[in-house]
Protein backbone atom coordinates (compact mmCIF):
# COMPACT_ATOMS: atom_id res chain seq x y z
CA UNK A 1 0.00 0.00 0.00
CA UNK A 2 2.38 2.61 1.26
CA UNK A 3 4.93 1.62 -2.07
CA UNK A 4 2.18 2.45 -3.99
CA UNK A 5 1.61 5.97 -2.66
CA UNK A 6 5.36 6.26 -3.36
CA UNK A 7 5.39 5.95 -7.13
CA UNK A 8 2.70 7.64 -7.12
CA UNK A 9 4.33 10.51 -6.21
CA UNK A 10 7.49 9.81 -7.80
CA UNK A 11 9.25 11.44 -5.02
CA UNK A 12 10.31 9.74 -1.67
CA UNK A 13 12.28 10.61 0.93
CA UNK A 14 15.56 9.99 -0.56
CA UNK A 15 15.40 11.45 -3.91
CA UNK A 16 14.00 14.32 -2.10
CA UNK A 17 16.73 15.05 -0.19
CA UNK A 18 18.95 14.80 -2.75
CA UNK A 19 17.48 17.64 -4.94
CA UNK A 20 17.29 19.63 -2.53
CA UNK A 21 21.13 19.42 -1.34
CA UNK A 22 22.16 19.81 -4.90
CA UNK A 23 19.73 22.56 -5.50
CA UNK A 24 20.86 23.92 -2.54
CA UNK A 25 24.34 23.48 -3.43
CA UNK A 26 24.26 24.91 -6.65
CA UNK A 27 22.81 27.97 -4.92
CA UNK A 28 25.73 28.34 -3.25
CA UNK A 29 27.71 28.84 -6.70
CA UNK A 30 28.33 32.12 -8.05
CA UNK A 31 26.63 31.39 -11.73
CA UNK A 32 26.23 35.15 -12.18
CA UNK A 33 29.78 35.75 -12.14
CA UNK A 34 30.21 35.02 -15.82
CA UNK A 35 33.90 35.76 -16.52
CA UNK A 36 35.87 32.89 -17.83
CA UNK A 37 39.44 33.84 -15.47
CA UNK A 38 36.35 32.35 -12.34
CA UNK A 39 35.72 29.18 -13.51
CA UNK A 40 39.17 28.68 -14.82
CA UNK A 41 40.51 29.63 -10.99
CA UNK A 42 37.93 27.14 -9.74
CA UNK A 43 39.01 24.50 -11.87
CA UNK A 44 42.85 25.00 -11.25
CA UNK A 45 44.70 21.82 -10.51
CA UNK A 46 46.89 21.46 -7.94
CA UNK A 47 50.19 23.23 -8.71
CA UNK A 48 52.45 20.44 -8.85
CA UNK A 49 50.58 17.82 -11.04
CA UNK A 50 49.97 20.69 -14.11
CA UNK A 51 52.39 20.76 -16.80
CA UNK A 52 54.00 23.66 -18.07
CA UNK A 53 51.71 24.92 -20.30
CA UNK A 54 49.00 24.54 -17.81
CA UNK A 55 51.17 27.00 -15.28
CA UNK A 56 51.59 29.24 -18.29
CA UNK A 57 48.17 29.77 -18.41
CA UNK A 58 47.56 30.12 -14.38
CA UNK A 59 50.24 32.60 -14.47
CA UNK A 60 48.71 34.60 -17.62
CA UNK A 61 45.30 34.53 -15.72
CA UNK A 62 46.41 35.73 -12.28
CA UNK A 63 48.95 38.35 -14.11
CA UNK A 64 45.57 39.77 -16.26
CA UNK A 65 43.63 39.46 -12.79
CA UNK A 66 46.27 41.41 -10.90
CA UNK A 67 46.51 44.10 -13.55
CA UNK A 68 43.06 45.09 -13.25
CA UNK A 69 43.20 45.04 -9.83
CA UNK A 70 46.56 47.26 -8.87
CA UNK A 71 46.02 49.04 -12.62
CA UNK A 72 50.05 47.99 -12.76
CA UNK A 73 51.85 45.11 -14.40
CA UNK A 74 53.11 42.41 -12.15
CA UNK A 75 54.98 40.04 -13.03
CA UNK A 76 54.81 36.16 -11.87
CA UNK A 77 57.80 34.23 -11.73
CA UNK A 78 57.78 30.13 -11.52
CA UNK A 79 61.97 29.52 -11.21
CA UNK A 80 61.99 26.10 -10.18
CA UNK A 81 64.70 24.97 -7.58
CA UNK A 82 67.94 24.56 -8.55
CA UNK A 83 70.24 21.56 -8.80
CA UNK A 84 72.63 20.70 -5.94
CA UNK A 85 70.83 23.99 -3.58
CA UNK A 86 69.70 23.37 -0.48
CA UNK A 87 69.25 27.46 0.75
CA UNK A 88 70.27 27.86 4.53
CA UNK A 89 70.56 31.30 6.72
CA UNK A 90 72.44 32.48 9.35
CA UNK A 91 71.59 34.62 12.15
CA UNK A 92 74.57 36.44 14.27
CA UNK A 93 72.93 36.76 17.48
CA UNK A 94 76.04 38.45 19.05
CA UNK A 95 75.74 40.94 16.13
CA UNK A 96 71.64 41.99 16.27
CA UNK A 97 70.77 44.81 17.89
CA UNK A 98 66.96 44.53 17.50
CA UNK A 99 66.11 47.50 14.89
CA UNK A 100 63.84 45.54 13.22
CA UNK A 101 64.88 47.08 9.74
CA UNK A 102 64.62 43.25 8.58
CA UNK A 103 61.03 43.04 9.12
CA UNK A 104 60.58 46.10 7.39
CA UNK A 105 62.91 45.56 4.43
CA UNK A 106 60.83 42.24 4.20
CA UNK A 107 57.80 43.84 3.82
CA UNK A 108 58.47 45.71 1.38
CA UNK A 109 60.15 43.24 -1.02
CA UNK A 110 57.04 40.51 -0.01
CA UNK A 111 53.70 42.58 -0.25
CA UNK A 112 52.82 42.12 2.87
CA UNK A 113 49.54 43.65 3.77
CA UNK A 114 49.53 46.98 5.80
CA UNK A 115 46.32 47.04 7.66
CA UNK A 116 45.78 45.00 8.62
CA UNK A 117 49.57 44.57 9.66
CA UNK A 118 51.39 41.55 8.65
CA UNK A 119 55.33 40.62 9.63
CA UNK A 120 56.76 37.98 8.38
CA UNK A 121 59.68 38.58 10.78
CA UNK A 122 59.15 38.64 14.63
CA UNK A 123 61.87 40.45 16.57
CA UNK A 124 62.28 39.02 20.29
CA UNK A 125 63.69 40.35 22.98
CA UNK A 126 65.71 38.61 25.96
CA UNK A 127 66.91 39.63 28.97
CA UNK A 128 70.68 38.57 29.96
CA UNK A 129 71.08 37.03 32.16
CA UNK A 130 67.55 34.94 32.43
CA UNK A 131 67.01 31.58 31.32
CA UNK A 132 68.28 30.91 27.80
CA UNK A 133 66.12 31.82 25.08
CA UNK A 134 63.03 31.89 27.58
CA UNK A 135 60.21 31.97 24.13
CA UNK A 136 56.90 32.18 27.17
CA UNK A 137 58.82 35.56 28.48
CA UNK A 138 60.05 37.06 25.38
CA UNK A 139 59.39 40.43 24.46
CA UNK A 140 58.30 41.62 20.79
CA UNK A 141 56.72 44.99 21.22
CA UNK A 142 59.93 46.61 23.01
CA UNK A 143 60.13 49.95 21.77
CA UNK A 144 63.09 51.92 23.38
CA UNK A 145 64.50 55.38 21.75
CA UNK A 146 67.73 53.28 21.00
CA UNK A 147 69.05 49.92 20.28
CA UNK A 148 70.50 48.10 21.39
CA UNK A 149 70.09 48.66 25.22
CA UNK A 150 72.47 46.71 27.55
CA UNK A 151 70.79 44.67 29.58
CA UNK A 152 68.90 43.08 26.67
CA UNK A 153 69.95 40.76 23.52
CA UNK A 154 67.92 40.23 20.64
CA UNK A 155 66.64 37.05 18.61
CA UNK A 156 64.86 37.67 15.05
CA UNK A 157 62.88 34.86 14.31
CA UNK A 158 60.70 33.70 10.91
CA UNK A 159 60.34 30.71 9.06
CA UNK A 160 62.85 28.39 9.46
CA UNK A 161 62.28 26.13 6.42
CA UNK A 162 62.40 22.62 8.40
CA UNK A 163 63.71 19.80 6.47
CA UNK A 164 61.23 17.98 8.37
CA UNK A 165 58.34 20.30 8.58
CA UNK A 166 55.19 19.91 11.04
CA UNK A 167 53.20 22.44 8.84
CA UNK A 168 53.53 20.58 5.54
CA UNK A 169 52.40 17.28 7.43
CA UNK A 170 49.03 18.89 8.72
CA UNK A 171 48.20 20.62 5.58
CA UNK A 172 44.90 18.95 4.70
CA UNK A 173 44.83 20.29 1.26
CA UNK A 174 48.85 19.44 0.47
CA UNK A 175 48.85 23.40 -0.57
CA UNK A 176 52.01 23.66 1.58
CA UNK A 177 55.07 21.62 0.57
CA UNK A 178 59.10 21.47 1.08
CA UNK A 179 60.65 22.11 -2.33
CA UNK A 180 63.80 20.72 -3.48
CA UNK A 181 65.94 23.38 -2.41
CA UNK A 182 64.51 23.27 1.07
CA UNK A 183 62.27 26.03 0.53
CA UNK A 184 59.11 25.78 2.18
CA UNK A 185 56.26 27.00 -0.05
CA UNK A 186 52.26 27.88 0.19
CA UNK A 187 49.94 27.44 -2.70
CA UNK A 188 47.66 30.82 -1.88
CA UNK A 189 44.99 29.16 -4.55
CA UNK A 190 44.94 25.96 -2.68
CA UNK A 191 44.75 27.33 0.57
CA UNK A 192 41.72 26.73 1.81
CA UNK A 193 42.63 28.93 5.02
CA UNK A 194 42.53 26.14 7.85
CA UNK A 195 45.31 27.07 10.03
CA UNK A 196 46.04 23.64 10.72
CA UNK A 197 49.61 24.62 9.75
CA UNK A 198 49.74 27.71 11.86
CA UNK A 199 48.58 24.89 14.99
CA UNK A 200 51.50 22.72 13.78
CA UNK A 201 54.43 25.25 13.65
CA UNK A 202 56.37 25.62 16.16
CA UNK A 203 57.85 28.90 15.79
CA UNK A 204 55.02 30.50 15.11
CA UNK A 205 56.42 31.97 11.66
CA UNK A 206 53.13 31.61 9.49
CA UNK A 207 50.56 34.39 9.13
CA UNK A 208 47.07 34.16 8.33
CA UNK A 209 44.99 37.19 6.23
CA UNK A 210 42.06 38.06 8.47
CA UNK A 211 41.18 40.56 6.05
CA UNK A 212 41.95 41.50 2.76
CA UNK A 213 45.36 41.65 2.57
CA UNK A 214 45.59 46.13 2.03
CA UNK A 215 48.54 47.48 0.10
CA UNK A 216 48.26 50.59 -2.20
CA UNK A 217 49.28 49.65 -5.76
CA UNK A 218 52.03 52.11 -5.71
CA UNK A 219 53.95 50.02 -2.94
CA UNK A 220 53.51 46.41 -4.70
CA UNK A 221 56.68 45.31 -5.68
CA UNK A 222 55.66 43.97 -8.94
CA UNK A 223 58.75 40.93 -9.46
CA UNK A 224 56.90 38.02 -8.06
CA UNK A 225 57.16 34.20 -7.29
CA UNK A 226 53.80 32.02 -7.51
CA UNK A 227 54.95 30.59 -4.82
CA UNK A 228 56.22 33.48 -3.12
CA UNK A 229 55.57 37.53 -2.58
CA UNK A 230 52.69 37.53 -5.61
CA UNK A 231 49.43 39.53 -3.70
CA UNK A 232 47.90 37.32 -1.47
CA UNK A 233 44.22 36.83 -0.75
CA UNK A 234 42.05 36.78 2.39
CA UNK A 235 42.18 33.71 4.00
CA UNK A 236 45.08 32.12 3.40
CA UNK A 237 48.36 31.59 5.22
CA UNK A 238 52.02 32.72 4.09
CA UNK A 239 54.93 32.95 5.49
CA UNK A 240 59.01 33.67 4.70
CA UNK A 241 59.96 31.79 1.60
CA UNK A 242 63.84 33.17 1.65
CA UNK A 243 62.51 35.74 -1.27
CA UNK A 244 62.49 32.70 -3.05
CA UNK A 245 61.63 35.29 -5.92
CA UNK A 246 65.56 37.26 -5.68
CA UNK A 247 67.13 33.47 -4.99
CA UNK A 248 65.69 31.10 -7.19
CA UNK A 249 68.08 33.08 -10.01
CA UNK A 250 71.63 32.32 -11.55
CA UNK A 251 72.69 34.43 -10.05
CA UNK A 252 70.44 35.58 -7.37
CA UNK A 253 70.04 38.65 -5.29
CA UNK A 254 70.81 37.79 -1.76
CA UNK A 255 67.32 38.08 0.82
CA UNK A 256 65.82 41.06 1.83
CA UNK A 257 66.41 40.82 4.95
CA UNK A 258 70.23 40.24 4.28
CA UNK A 259 70.61 43.42 2.52
CA UNK A 260 68.54 45.45 5.26
CA UNK A 261 70.46 44.61 8.06
CA UNK A 262 72.52 46.97 8.98
CA UNK A 263 74.90 45.40 11.24
CA UNK A 264 75.35 42.22 8.55
CA UNK A 265 74.07 39.36 11.37
CA UNK A 266 72.26 37.89 8.54
CA UNK A 267 73.97 35.23 6.15
CA UNK A 268 72.37 33.64 3.37
CA UNK A 269 73.91 30.94 1.00
CA UNK A 270 73.98 27.28 -0.13
CA UNK A 271 74.59 24.87 2.58
CA UNK A 272 75.60 22.24 -0.21
CA UNK A 273 78.77 24.86 -1.08
CA UNK A 274 81.81 24.40 0.95
CA UNK A 275 82.83 27.97 0.70
CA UNK A 276 79.45 29.43 1.48
CA UNK A 277 79.69 32.05 4.34
CA UNK A 278 76.61 30.02 5.81
CA UNK A 279 79.19 26.62 5.78
CA UNK A 280 81.76 29.10 7.45
CA UNK A 281 79.44 30.21 10.55
CA UNK A 282 78.36 26.85 10.97
CA UNK A 283 81.98 24.82 10.61
CA UNK A 284 83.76 27.94 12.88
CA UNK A 285 81.40 29.46 15.51
CA UNK A 286 79.25 28.16 18.22
CA UNK A 287 75.65 26.92 16.54
CA UNK A 288 72.52 26.35 17.69
CA UNK A 289 68.59 25.78 16.20
CA UNK A 290 65.66 27.00 17.61
CA UNK A 291 63.93 23.90 19.29
CA UNK A 292 66.01 21.11 18.14
CA UNK A 293 64.45 18.68 20.21
CA UNK A 294 61.33 19.30 18.09
CA UNK A 295 63.37 16.88 15.60
CA UNK A 296 62.22 19.71 12.65
CA UNK A 297 65.60 20.07 11.69
CA UNK A 298 65.38 24.12 10.35
CA UNK A 299 67.88 25.44 8.10
CA UNK A 300 68.05 28.88 10.08
CA UNK A 301 71.30 28.83 12.20
CA UNK A 302 71.39 30.64 14.96
CA UNK A 303 75.26 31.67 16.06
CA UNK A 304 77.75 33.50 17.45
CA UNK A 305 80.64 35.34 15.64
CA UNK A 306 81.93 36.53 18.80
CA UNK A 307 81.63 35.74 22.58
CA UNK A 308 80.70 38.33 24.68
CA UNK B 1 109.51 4.33 -26.56
CA UNK B 2 110.24 4.48 -22.80
CA UNK B 3 112.91 8.06 -23.69
CA UNK B 4 109.79 9.46 -25.73
CA UNK B 5 107.87 9.43 -22.16
CA UNK B 6 110.66 10.52 -20.46
CA UNK B 7 111.00 13.11 -22.53
CA UNK B 8 107.42 14.30 -22.25
CA UNK B 9 107.07 14.60 -18.76
CA UNK B 10 110.91 16.13 -18.83
CA UNK B 11 108.90 18.55 -21.13
CA UNK B 12 105.57 19.06 -18.86
CA UNK B 13 107.86 19.80 -15.72
CA UNK B 14 109.68 22.09 -17.87
CA UNK B 15 106.74 23.95 -18.75
CA UNK B 16 105.30 23.71 -15.18
CA UNK B 17 108.56 25.68 -14.37
CA UNK B 18 108.09 27.76 -16.74
CA UNK B 19 104.22 28.97 -16.05
CA UNK B 20 104.31 28.40 -12.00
CA UNK B 21 105.91 31.44 -11.32
CA UNK B 22 104.01 33.60 -13.85
CA UNK B 23 100.76 32.38 -12.11
CA UNK B 24 102.15 33.07 -9.06
CA UNK B 25 102.81 36.88 -9.34
CA UNK B 26 99.37 38.82 -9.78
CA UNK B 27 98.24 36.82 -6.40
CA UNK B 28 98.26 39.76 -4.59
CA UNK B 29 96.04 42.04 -7.66
CA UNK B 30 93.83 39.28 -7.29
CA UNK B 31 93.08 38.71 -3.81
CA UNK B 32 92.11 42.76 -4.00
CA UNK B 33 90.26 42.08 -7.00
CA UNK B 34 88.08 39.81 -5.10
CA UNK B 35 86.90 41.73 -2.67
CA UNK B 36 84.05 44.50 -4.32
CA UNK B 37 84.28 47.43 -2.64
CA UNK B 38 82.01 51.01 -2.52
CA UNK B 39 84.30 54.21 -2.41
CA UNK B 40 85.53 55.52 0.70
CA UNK B 41 83.12 57.64 2.82
CA UNK B 42 85.46 60.37 2.65
CA UNK B 43 83.78 63.51 4.33
CA UNK B 44 82.85 65.57 1.19
CA UNK B 45 85.87 67.39 -0.83
CA UNK B 46 88.43 66.34 1.77
CA UNK B 47 90.21 63.80 -0.30
CA UNK B 48 92.97 63.73 -1.88
CA UNK B 49 94.47 64.78 1.38
CA UNK B 50 97.41 66.53 -0.47
CA UNK B 51 95.45 69.03 -1.97
CA UNK B 52 95.86 70.90 1.17
CA UNK B 53 99.10 68.99 2.91
CA UNK B 54 101.09 69.18 -0.03
CA UNK B 55 104.31 71.00 0.76
CA UNK B 56 103.14 71.53 4.33
CA UNK B 57 106.00 71.31 7.44
CA UNK B 58 105.36 67.93 8.87
CA UNK B 59 104.70 68.38 12.37
CA UNK B 60 105.22 64.76 13.91
CA UNK B 61 104.62 65.57 17.86
CA UNK B 62 101.39 64.51 19.40
CA UNK B 63 99.50 67.24 20.37
CA UNK B 64 95.86 68.42 20.42
CA UNK B 65 94.98 69.68 16.70
CA UNK B 66 93.56 73.48 16.62
CA UNK B 67 93.76 74.34 13.35
CA UNK B 68 92.16 71.41 11.62
CA UNK B 69 90.20 67.89 11.95
CA UNK B 70 89.28 69.38 15.62
CA UNK B 71 86.51 67.40 15.23
CA UNK B 72 88.77 64.24 15.39
CA UNK B 73 88.54 62.85 18.78
CA UNK B 74 90.48 59.23 19.00
CA UNK B 75 88.58 56.80 20.79
CA UNK B 76 90.37 53.98 19.58
CA UNK B 77 93.76 53.02 20.20
CA UNK B 78 95.27 54.18 23.86
CA UNK B 79 97.80 57.18 23.36
CA UNK B 80 97.26 56.46 19.36
CA UNK B 81 98.39 59.21 17.17
CA UNK B 82 97.18 60.31 13.60
CA UNK B 83 100.98 58.63 11.75
CA UNK B 84 100.38 55.26 13.37
CA UNK B 85 97.89 54.87 10.15
CA UNK B 86 98.33 58.35 8.15
CA UNK B 87 101.36 58.30 5.99
CA UNK B 88 102.96 61.59 7.26
CA UNK B 89 105.33 61.66 3.98
CA UNK B 90 102.17 61.49 1.59
CA UNK B 91 98.88 62.10 2.92
CA UNK B 92 96.75 60.14 0.18
CA UNK B 93 97.86 56.51 1.61
CA UNK B 94 97.74 54.85 4.57
CA UNK B 95 100.76 53.05 6.49
CA UNK B 96 100.97 49.51 7.58
CA UNK B 97 103.25 49.62 10.88
CA UNK B 98 106.06 47.82 8.81
CA UNK B 99 105.93 50.53 6.72
CA UNK B 100 103.91 49.21 3.56
CA UNK B 101 101.71 51.53 2.00
CA UNK B 102 98.18 50.97 1.48
CA UNK B 103 95.26 52.87 -0.53
CA UNK B 104 92.70 53.99 1.58
CA UNK B 105 90.50 51.39 -0.63
CA UNK B 106 92.24 48.58 0.59
CA UNK B 107 92.23 50.30 4.47
CA UNK B 108 90.93 46.69 5.61
CA UNK B 109 94.63 45.38 5.51
CA UNK B 110 95.89 47.70 7.63
CA UNK B 111 92.47 47.19 10.14
CA UNK B 112 93.82 44.07 9.71
CA UNK B 113 97.23 44.30 11.00
CA UNK B 114 95.40 44.11 15.03
CA UNK B 115 91.66 42.61 14.11
CA UNK B 116 93.87 39.62 12.21
CA UNK B 117 90.32 37.04 13.44
CA UNK B 118 87.90 39.55 12.13
CA UNK B 119 89.83 40.62 8.47
CA UNK B 120 89.75 36.68 8.23
CA UNK B 121 86.24 36.42 9.12
CA UNK B 122 85.27 39.69 6.90
CA UNK B 123 87.01 38.03 3.58
CA UNK B 124 85.23 34.68 4.34
CA UNK B 125 81.48 36.44 4.18
CA UNK B 126 81.00 36.50 8.01
CA UNK B 127 82.15 39.83 9.29
CA UNK B 128 80.09 42.94 7.72
CA UNK B 129 77.09 43.59 5.77
CA UNK B 130 76.99 41.52 2.08
CA UNK B 131 74.91 42.82 -0.40
CA UNK B 132 74.96 41.73 -4.28
CA UNK B 133 74.39 37.93 -5.38
CA UNK B 134 74.76 34.56 -3.06
CA UNK B 135 75.85 33.04 -6.19
CA UNK B 136 77.42 35.63 -7.97
CA UNK B 137 79.17 39.05 -7.22
CA UNK B 138 79.03 39.77 -3.77
CA UNK B 139 79.00 43.84 -2.42
CA UNK B 140 81.44 43.80 0.25
CA UNK B 141 81.34 47.13 2.51
CA UNK B 142 85.14 48.57 3.89
CA UNK B 143 85.38 48.36 7.90
CA UNK B 144 85.21 52.63 7.93
CA UNK B 145 81.97 52.00 5.97
CA UNK B 146 80.16 50.78 9.58
CA UNK B 147 83.28 51.91 12.06
CA UNK B 148 84.30 55.24 11.94
CA UNK B 149 87.85 54.99 12.16
CA UNK B 150 88.67 57.24 15.05
CA UNK B 151 85.73 55.96 17.25
CA UNK B 152 84.69 52.33 15.57
CA UNK B 153 82.36 51.19 17.86
CA UNK B 154 78.79 51.19 15.97
CA UNK B 155 76.86 53.19 17.94
CA UNK B 156 73.07 52.74 19.18
CA UNK B 157 69.96 53.51 16.33
CA UNK B 158 66.33 53.77 16.71
CA UNK B 159 64.20 50.82 16.13
CA UNK B 160 61.50 50.58 13.65
CA UNK B 161 58.45 50.58 15.25
CA UNK B 162 57.01 47.59 16.99
CA UNK B 163 54.36 45.06 15.11
CA UNK B 164 50.48 46.51 16.21
CA UNK B 165 49.06 45.02 19.44
CA UNK B 166 46.22 42.45 19.11
CA UNK B 167 44.19 45.30 21.32
CA UNK B 168 44.90 48.06 19.25
CA UNK B 169 43.09 46.40 16.46
CA UNK B 170 40.02 47.81 15.11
Amino acid sequence: MEQNEQKNNGLNRRTFLQGAALGLASLALPFDRADASFWESFFQKHFREMNEAEIKNVLSRLEREYEEKYKKAIKIGNEKAMPGVLFGYGLDLSRCIGCRRCVYGCVEENNQSLDPQIHWITVLRFKKGEKWVDLENAEKYYNPEKVPQDEYFYMPVQCQQCENPPCVRACPTQATWKDPDGIVVIDYNWCIGCRYCMAACPYGARRFNWGTPNRPAEKINPKTHYLGNRPRYRGVVEKCTFCIQRTRKEPGRYPACVEACPVGARKFGNLLDPTSEIRYAIEHKRVFRLKEDLNTSPKFYYFFAYGK
Amino acid sequence: MRTCTASGIGLVFFLSFLFLPSRGAPVENDVHKKYLVPPPPFSEGIFPCSQCHQGMPVNRTPRKLEMMHQDIVLHHMPDGWCFDCHNPDNRDTLRLANGKLVKFEESYNLCGQCHGIILREWKAGLHGKRSGMWNGEKQYLLCVHCHWPHDPEFKPITPMPPPVMPSDIK
